[in-house]
C-alpha cells in the first residue's frame, strides 16, 4: 500500500477524532481503523511507524501502538 | 396480461370530513372537497369530460361534464363543483346529452377526421367522448376556417406537438405548471387564434420544456403523441415495473407490442412518482436496446489482444480458472469485487455472498463508495441507521425546506417536482450551493435565501448555522432532553457555541455573509416543520462524513426529525444505492450494515452459507487501487461500474487496473474499464431483470422483466456459476428465492417478498413483524440507535486549495438530461440537449482570461488537464467552475485529485484547484502521458 495514502488517510481520521478530547481521541483513531482498514493496510501504518514515523499524526502513533498490541494479541490467542 | 388502465377519476382526492350525496340514485361518501365529477367516478358513474384529468386540478372549460343538481339552477361543471351534504345529482338526461352533443359537434367541426390513420386511434379521449355522447353528425360542416394545416412541431426528439389535433383543453399547459413546475407552455392569442405554445412560439427542442412527458401524458387527443407511438402503433400489454436511473425510483408501465417497448408511462399508482416522470425514464430507455450492447461473453489473454466471443461455460470456466491460480499465488486477499448501484438488491446481494463466500475475503465494494458512502457512516453514527428518514410524500408537510449540495431539478427531477409544488404553496427555502441552481429563482416560488457556499467550506457552514441555533436560544430542548443522549449533546452544544463557530468568524471559510448565515439558521430553526435535503454536494467532500453527521445534529437540536415534514434526507444518485448499501456491499458490513467483526452477525451468514466468512474488513475501491500498484491485489469482478470513467484521479486507475492480472467486467457495453480488461461477461438492462430497486425513501419496488434476458442469463445466474466453479456451490430457483434469503438474514428485510411487493406495491424497510407493510417515517418514538447522538463536528479545511498556479476551484455534477458516466443516455436522443461536457465559468474569470463562450479552454490541475469547451454563465459564483462528467471524451477525472473523505474515501470530486485557459487543442488525455 502507497505510504502516503496511508499517511495521508490516517492523519485525516486523526483530524477528526481530535476533538474527542484527551484519552479518547487516539482510542477513536484506533476504533476507526480497525473497522474500517483491512489488515494490509494496518501492516502499511505498522511499517510507517516503524519507518519513524516521519508526518503521522501522534494521534495515530498512539492509536498504531494499540492496534499492533491488539492485533498480536489476536494472533496470539490464534 | 394485457394493457393495464387507470382510473381517471377526473379531479385530484381530496382530505377532508366525510360527506354523502345521491349521484342517479347511488348514495356515494366522499371527503369534502372532493368534485362532484369525482364522487361520480367513486360511484361508478362516469361523466364526459375532456379538460379534466385526476393529477390535474379542475379547470372547467370544456363543458362536457355538466350535470343537474336538484335545487340548483342551470348545469354546472361537475369538476368544478364540490359536493354538498344531501347533494342529489343527474349526470345523464336529455338535456345533458343534448348540451354534450353540441359541444363535441363544435370541437368536432375543427378537428381532421383521420381517426384511421391517426397514431392515437384506439387510445384518444376525444374518440371516446364522441362514442359516449352519441355524436352523429356535425352539423356545421368542415367547410369554415380551420386548423388543419398547422404545422407540426416535430423538433423534440421523443414527441410531436400536431396543433391541427389540439382542443386547446390546456391540460399540456396544467400539466406543465401544476406537476413539473416549469410553465413552458402557455396559450397564446385569443379566441379563434389561441393556440398552445412553448416559450413563445420557441418549438419544444428550443424552448423551457424539459421533456418530463407531462403534458403527452394529459394530452387526451393526438396533439402530443409519442414518436415510438407514431411509429409503431398502440401498445398491447403492460408490464409493471421500476426505472434505473436516479434514486427517486419512479414506477412505469412499460407498454408493450410483443417484446418490444412502444413506450414507457409514468405509473400514477407509485408512491414514489404518483404519475409524473423525467425524460430519462419517461424517454431515454433506448440504450437498453441499442446495437452498442454486448450479448456474448468475451476473453482475452491481454489486454492487448483482441477480444474472442466464446460460451457462457467457457467465460466462466476461463474466469475462474485465473482466479484460482492467483489466489493459489498470491493469497485469498488477492481478488475482490465490486457490486452496482444499477442492478438489483437480488443481483447485490449475490455478487457480495460470491466474494465473501467463494472469493473467501470481504473485498467487496460499491459505486455508493464514490456518493454516498459518507451517508452510511453519518447517519449510522447520529441517528442509528444508514438511511434517509422520510419518504417522499413527507415534503408536502414542510415548511421550510433546506436544500443542501444538491440539484434536484437536474438530478432527482420527479422529487424535484414535489418540492416545487410545496414551494409554490408557500414553504420557505433555504439553498446552500456555490452555484445558483435552478431551484433558487424557479417559477412561481417565493425567493430562496440562497447560501453559496465556497466549496469545501461546508462543515464551516452547518457549524456556523448550529452556532447561532444554540447561542440564541433555538434548540428544542424538551426534544432533546427527551430524544437525544445528554452527554454528547452537552459536549456538541458546548463545542459549537465557541465563538470560533460563529458566522462571523467563518465567512471566509464559507465565503457566505454572516446575516445571511444567521437568517438561514432562524428560519430553519423556528420556520416550523423544516427539512433537509442533500446530494452530493455534501458527501464528496475531505469532511463529506463530517458534514453528513453536521446536518444530523441541527435536525436533531431543532427536533426536525421523527414526524412529517421534517427529517434529513440523502437525495441517491443511482437507482439502487440505497439497496446495494442495504445488500452488504461495503467491505465492513455484511446485508444489513452489521459489521463482519460481529460474531452474531457473522454467524448467521455462516449457517445458512455454509462457511467461514472473514472477520476483518474488506478493502475499499481505493484501497483495491492502490493494492493493485504495490502487487497485493492481482483481479476483480466489476458488476455494471465504469471504473476507469467514474472514479477520480484516472491515470491512478488505468495504472491499477493495468497492473492486475484478470480484469472481469459484466456490463451492458465496451466501456474504459473494459478497454482494460480479460474478461467481458454481458449484463441485463433493467426491462431484462427479475428483482427489486430500493430507492432513496428506502421503498423497495419490483423491477419486473418486460422482455427476455438477452444474453440467456440473469445477472444472478452468472455470479452463481461463477462462484460454483470457484468451488462453492451456489444456485437459485429464481430471484425470489433469493430475496427470501435476504429477508431470513436481515432483521430489517424480515418481512420483505416478492408476493407482499406483488400485493401492496411496494414498501419501504423496516419490513419486518413490528411493521409488517414498512415504515415510511423513521425514528418517530425513538432513534434506531436509541437515544441521537450528537457528533463534534470540527472543521478542518481541505488540503486542496487555490493557489497562485491554480486560482480556481473545480467541482462537476450531472445535468437533467444525462446521467453519470452517461454510458445510457448517450444512447439516447438526449445527447441533442447535452452532446458534451462544458465547463460552466463566471464572466469576470472568463473575461480575466480572455475566454469567450464556446472557446475550447485547457482546464489542468496538479493532477492532469483535459479540454473542453467554456460556458460564460453569472450562476457560477467568482473563483469556481463546475463540469459534468457524462462524456468518457471529457476525461474530467484525469484532473480530480486522490482526496476522499476521512471516514469512507469518497473521492472530493467537490474540489480540485485548477486553472482554465484557452487552447485551441483537442481533448486528447493530456494527462495519461
Amino acid at each position: 500500500m502507497d505510504g502516503s495514502d496511508l499517511n495521508r488517510m490516517a492523519n485525516q481520521i486523526a483530524d477528526f477524532f481530535a476533538a474527542s478530547g484527551d484519552g479518547e481521541a487516539a482510542k477513536g483513531v484506533a476504533a476507526h481503523i480497525r473497522s474500517f482498514w483491512e489488515p494490509r493496510m494496518r501492516q502499511g501504518l505498522y511499517r510507517l511507524v516503524d519507518a519513524g514515523g516521519e508526518g503521522l499524526d501522534p494521534l495515530v502513533i498512539e492509536a498504531a501502538a494499540a492496534l499492533r498490541k491488539a492485533d498480536k494479541a489476536a494472533a496470539g490467542a490464534a | 396480461m394485457g394493457l393495464i388502465h387507470e382510473t381517471d377519476f377526473g379531479t385530484p382526492g381530496r382530505d377532508g370530513e366525510p360527506v354523502s350525496l345521491e349521484i342517479d340514485g347511488i348514495t356515494v361518501t366522499v371527503p369534502q372537497g372532493t368534485s362532484v365529477m369525482r364522487a361520480a367516478m367513486e360511484a361508478g358513474v362516469s361523466v364526459p369530460k375532456l379538460c379534466a384529468t385526476d393529477s390535474l386540478e379542475a379547470f372547467g372549460s370544456c363543458r362536457l361534464c355538466l350535470v343537474e343538481i336538484d335545487g340548483r339552477k342551470g348545469t354546472p361543471a361537475s369538476c368544478t363543483t364540490p359536493v354538498a351534504p344531501g347533494m342529489k345529482v343527474s349526470t345523464h338526461t336529455k338535456r345533458l346529452a343534448d348540451l354534450r352533443r353540441g359541444v363535441m359537434e363544435l370541437y368536432i367541426s375543427d378537428h381532421p377526421l383521420d381517426c384511421l390513420t391517426c397514431a392515437a386511434n384506439g387510445d384518444c379521449e376525444l374518440q371516446d367522448m364522441a362514442g359516449a355522447v352519441g355524436l352523429r353528425e356535425v352539423r356545421y360542416g368542415y367547410g369554415g376556417a380551420n386548423h388543419f394545416d398547422a404545422p407540426k412541431d416535430e423538433s423534440n426528439p421523443y414527441f410531436t406537438f400536431d396543433p391541427a389535433k389540439c382542443i386547446l383543453c390546456s391540460r399540456c399547459v396544467r400539466a406543465c405548471d401544476e406537476v413539473q413546475g416549469t410553465f413552458a407552455l402557455t396559450v397564446d392569442g385569443r379566441g379563434f387564434g389561441s393556440q398552445i405554445s412553448p416559450g413563445g412560439f420557441d418549438g419544444f427542442l428550443d424552448s423551457e420544456c424539459v421533456s418530463c412527458g407531462a403534458c403527452v401524458q394529459a394530452c387526451p387527443t393526438a396533439t402530443l403523441t409519442e414518436k415510438s407511438v407514431i411509429e409503431m402503433g398502440q401498445p398491447e400489454r403492460s408490464v409493471l415495473t421500476t426505472c434505473a436511473y436516479c434514486g427517486v425510483g419512479c414506477s412505469f408501465k412499460a407498454e408493450m407490442q410483443g417484446n418490444e417497448v412502444v413506450r414507457m408511462v409514468p405509473y400514477k399508482g407509485g408512491v414514489a412518482n404518483e404519475g409524473h416522470s423525467c425524460v430519462k425514464g419517461r424517454f431515454a430507455w433506448g440504450y437498453a436496446v441499442h446495437r452498442d450492447r454486448v450479448l456474448n461473453p468475451m476473453i482475452r489473454e491481454r489486454i492487448t489482444d483482441p477480444w474472442r466471443e466464446v460460451s457462457w461455460d467457457e467465460a466462466i470456466a476461463y474466469t475462474a480458472g485465473r482466479f484460482r491460480v492467483i489466489q493459489e499465488k498470491y493469497g485469498r486477499g488477492a481478488i475482490g469485487g465490486i457490486t452496482s448501484s444499477r442492478c438489483t438488491n437480488e443481483e447485490v446481494y449475490v455478487v457480495q455472498k460470491m466474494i465473501r463466500a467463494a472469493f473467501g475475503n470481504n473485498n467487496v465494494d460499491t459505486c455508493a463508495r464514490v456518493c454516498h458512502s459518507p451517508t452510511g457512516y453519518g447517519l449510522k453514527q447520529t441517528f442509528g441507521t444508514s438511511a434517509g428518514t422520510q419518504d417522499f410524500r413527507s415534503v408536502a408537510k414542510s415548511e421550510v425546506i433546506m436544500v443542501i449540495g444538491a440539484n434536484p431539478t437536474d438530478g432527482h427531477p420527479v422529487f424535484a417536482s414535489r418540492m416545487k409544488k410545496r414551494l409554490r404553496q408557500g414553504a420557505r427555502l433555504i439553498v446552500v450551493d456555490p452555484r445558483r441552481i435552478d431551484l433558487v429563482n424557479a417559477p412561481h416560488m417565493p425567493k430562496a435565501l440562497h447560501l453559496p457556499v465556497r466549496p469545501g467550506g461546508n462543515v464551516a457552514l452547518i457549524n456556523a448555522i448550529a452556532h447561532v441555533v444554540v447561542t440564541e436560544g433555538l434548540v428544542n430542548e424538551a426534544f432533546v432532553r427527551e430524544r437525544c443522549e445528554d452527554d454528547s449533546f452537552a459536549r456538541w452544544a458546548a463545542f459549537i457555541a465557541e465563538p470560533r463557530n460563529a458566522p462571523e468568524a467563518l465567512e471566509d471559510s464559507t465565503g457566505v455573509p454572516a446575516a445571511q448565515v444567521r437568517e438561514a439558521a432562524r428560519l430553519y430553526a423556528t420556520g416550523g416543520d423544516a427539512a433537509i435535503y442533500y446530494g452530493l454536494g455534501v458527501t464528496e467532500h475531505s469532511q463529506g462524513s463530517t458534514m453528513v453527521m453536521g446536518l444530523a445534529n441541527l435536525a436533531m437540536a431543532t427536533g426536525n426529525i421523527g414526524r412529517e415534514g421534517v427529517g434529513v434526507n440523502p437525495l441517491r444518485g443511482q437507482n439502487n444505492v440505497q439497496g446495494s448499501c442495504d445488500m452488504g456491499s461495503f467491505p465492513h458490513e455484511l446485508p444489513g450494515y452489521r459489521h463482519v467483526s460481529d460474531d452474531a452477525a457473522r454467524g448467521l451468514f455462516e449457517k445458512v452459507w455454509g462457511v467461514k466468512i472473514e472477520p476483518e474488513p474488506g478493502l475499499r475501491i481505493p484501497n483495491m487501487m492502490s493494492a493493485a500498484l504495490d502487487g497485493s491485489f492481482r483481479a476483480i469482478f466489476i458488476q455494471g461500474e465504469d471504473l476507469a470513467q467514474s472514479e477520480p484521479n484516472t491515470k491512478n486507475v488505468y495504472d491499477a487496473l493495468q497492473a492486475m492480472d484478470c480484469v472481469v467486467v459484466q456490463d451492458l457495453f465496451l466501456n474504459e474499464t473494459s478497454g482494460l480488461a480479460h474478461v467481458f461477461l454481458p449484463g441485463t438492462s433493467f426491462l431484462e431483470k427479475d428483482g427489486t430497486f430500493t430507492n432513496a425513501e428506502r421503498r423497495i419496488n419490483r423491477v419486473r422483466p418486460v422482455m427476455p434476458s438477452k444474453t440467456g442469463l440473469d445477472e444472478w445466474q452468472v455470479a452463481c456459476r461463477l462462484a460454483t466453479a470457484l468451488g462453492y456451490p451456489m444456485s437459485y430457483p429464481n430471484a425470489s428465492a433469493i430475496m427470501d434469503e435476504i429477508a431470513a438474514l436481515t432483521p430489517t428485510f424480515s418481512g420483505v417478498s416478492f408476493d407482499k411487493l406483488d400485493r401492496l406495491g411496494s414498501v419501504q424497510w423496516p419490513c419486518n413483524d413490528a411493521a409488517p407493510e414498512g415504515t415510511p417515517i423513521m425514528h418517530m418514538d425513538h432513534f434506531v440507535r436509541g437515544k441521537g447522538h450528537f457528533v463534534v463536528t470540527e472543521f478542518v479545511p481541505t488540503p486542496e486549495r487555490a493557489t497562485r498556479m491554480y486560482p480556481l476551484i473545480l467541482t462537476t455534477g450531472r445535468i437533467l438530461t444525462q446521467y453519470n458516466v452517461g454510458a445510457q443516455t448517450r444512447r439516447t436522443d438526449n445527447v441533442v440537449w447535452h452532446p458534451e461536457d462544458v465547463l460552466e465559468i463566471h464572466p469576470h474569470d472568463a473575461e480575466e482570461r480572455g475566454i469567450a463562450s464556446g472557446d475550447r479552454v485547457m482546464l489542468a490541475s496538479r493532477m492532469g488537464s483535459t479540454t473542453l469547451h467554456a460556458l460564460i454563465t453569472d450562476r457560477m459564483p467568482q473563483g469556481v467552475v463546475y463540469t459534468t462528467f457524462h462524456h468518457p471524451i471529457t476525461e474530467i477525472n484525469f484532473v480530480t485529485t486522490e482526496l476522499s473523505d476521512w471516514a469512507t474515501n469518497c473521492p472530493e470530486y467537490k474540489v480540485t484547484a485548477v486553472q482554465v485557459t484557452r487552447t485551441n487543442l483537442q481533448v486528447d488525455a493530456e494527462a495519461a502521458e
